[in-house]
């Protein structure tokens, strides 16, 4: 099995220009771009805190893509079943996996650049004060390993349906899954009633603690792990539902 | 060059093709005749590797689909019912995605590009995106991602459906110039077709073989010496059973 092969490469060319061939990718952008900024600086307020900090920038990933992940990863496997080219793609000579792991990272990447064209939030805050490089370098990479999961979850949902609202929706509510299981807001809530064991395992399948400790500028491997695992799980998944459901 | 061995698929309690054999040599058009529903575009699946069997296996230049599935498909070009395609693509950028994918690089991956663009005559769209194209250009676009490797089996699933009599004609045209190399496969319920284009045909009704031969041995069979009674005659009835083949 091999993954970056010369056809993958092939695959994820052709995807992320499919995303620049449309104005949508740049309506995209300028919307994440937007969003995150509106939520760190009037929702947040973050001028108001007068400190050099960016955990209130980087504590709205998780949840802008919650919205937008889904939006960008819907098109990529829906869209082959609804038009046919899923039998073009699949009867040319590539492996599934060549052609699943094309897409993958041409979704990731566009989303990754989405992420780090965020940029100007960090130079102003550097310039205004002292923030920690540590806590920039492990926020943006957790903010890109959450957004390569995600990607993930919404590339297994496109493979069910040929209707991108569908797969849209239920990315939508997976990721919603991943992100709530382990927030502490809800963590506290659900504590007061169910056992502690039963709430720590749920939580252990979330995102947010993976997240929020490479937030704090600790890089550990066991965060890094998790989130491969997301992936390479979400994507085997999405592996079986082609395999066994060619014509949908 | 191309042995079909016994196909059959089975969707749960319906099987849509029931133990297909048969032969294409290079040189051959064959047609693939059926009433709509009987298995043909089942079978086309079968042999282009989209759907894997529930039994038997199609060997193409001795790469067998099952086994070797990725050899196989290098030797065969497809053109899917209704010419699917990624319509946001250039007719350039779509043909050179696909030289990509069949491993040309440089300059050879430029050559096989004009080549197909001026075998199938899409020199006046090479760069119009392909949503915008007529269904004949489209028809011919997918014809060009077929044929864009010089395939020694090319697979045609009702390539004429829905065109007009003069993109019939220049499809037809097509078909007929690139027959002496290759061993070409086309499925149709468009009896005028078999007569205008195959060298051979084969009947299929409900995942069966019901008649084979020549269109002169077919026509024969019938006392008014023509294919639509034959047809008739070998597929009434059964059409609408397997219609649900999903």
């Amino acid at each position: 099995m091999k993954l970056c092969s010369a056809n993958t490469w092939e695959i994820f060319k052709r995807e992320l220009r499919a995303y620049f061939e449309s104005p949508v990718a740049y309506v995209f952008l300028i919307f994440y771009l937007m969003l995150i900024m509106f939520l760190t600086f009037f929702v947040s307020r973050f001028y108001e805190a007068n400190q050099a900090d960016l955990k209130y920038f980087f504590f709205w990933f998780p949840w802008v893509n919650l919205l937008l992940v889904p939006a960008a990863t819907m098109r990529l496997w829906a869209e082959e079943r609804r038009t046919g080219t899923i039998e073009l793609l699949l009867t040319f000579p590539v492996t599934l996996t060549e052609a699943l792991a094309g897409k993958f990272f041409a979704a990731w990447a566009f989303m990754s650049l989405a992420t780090l064209l965020t940029f100007p939030i960090v130079i102003t805050t550097a310039w205004l004060g002292d923030p920690d490089g540590g806590a920039v370098v492990g926020g943006y990479l957790g903010a890109i390993l959450l957004a390569g999961a995600y990607v993930a979850v919404g590339i297994l949902t496109s493979t069910t349906t040929r209707n991108q609202v569908i797969g849209f929706v239920l990315a939508f509510v997976v990721c919603l899954f991943l992100a709530l299981a382990g927030w502490p807001p809800v963590t506290d809530i659900v504590n007061r009633w169910a056992p502690s064991w039963l709430v720590n395992a749920v939580a252990s399948l979330s995102v947010m603690p993976h997240y929020e400790s490479l937030q704090r500028g600790v890089i550990d491997l066991r965060d890094v792990v998790y989130y491969a695992s997301v992936m390479v799980l979400a994507l085997f998944g999405a592996y079986l539902v082609i395999e066994n459901r060619k014509s949908a | 060059m191309l042995e079909v061995k016994n196909l059959r698929k089975r969707y749960g309690a319906i099987e849509a093709v029931r133990g297909i054999s048969f032969t294409a040599q290079k040189g051959e058009i064959l047609g693939v005749l059926g009433p709509n529903g009987a298995g043909k575009s089942t079978t086309m699946r079968m042999i282009t590797g989209f759907l894997p069997p529930t039994e038997g296996t199609a060997v193409i230049a001795d790469f067998d689909i099952v086994e070797q599935p990725i050899e196989a498909k290098r030797q065969i070009g497809y053109l899917p019912e209704n010419a699917p395609l990624y319509a946001e693509m250039t007719v350039f950028g779509f043909l050179d995605f696909v030289a990509g994918i069949r491993g040309y690089r440089g300059a050879e991956r430029r050559r096989r590009i004009e080549s197909a663009i001026e075998r199938c005559r899409l020199e006046t769209v090479r760069h119009q995106p392909i949503e915008t194209l007529s269904k004949g250009y489209r028809q011919r676009v997918c014809f060009a991602q077929a044929v864009l490797h010089d395939p020694l089996l090319l697979v045609m699933d009702e390539p004429t459906d829905g065109l007009d009599p003069n993109q019939k004609f220049v499809v037809r045209e097509m078909i007929r110039s690139m027959a002496a190399e290759k061993a070409i496969l086309i499925s149709t319920h468009i009896l005028e077709e078999v007569e205008a284009v195959c060298t051979r045909a084969i009947i299929i009704d409900a995942g069966h073989i019901v008649a084979e031969g020549t269109p002169a041995d077919l026509k024969a069979r019938h006392p008014s010496g023509r294919l639509d009674e034959v047809f008739r005659m070998l597929t009434q009835g059964t059409a609408e059973q397997v219609t649900a083949h999903r």
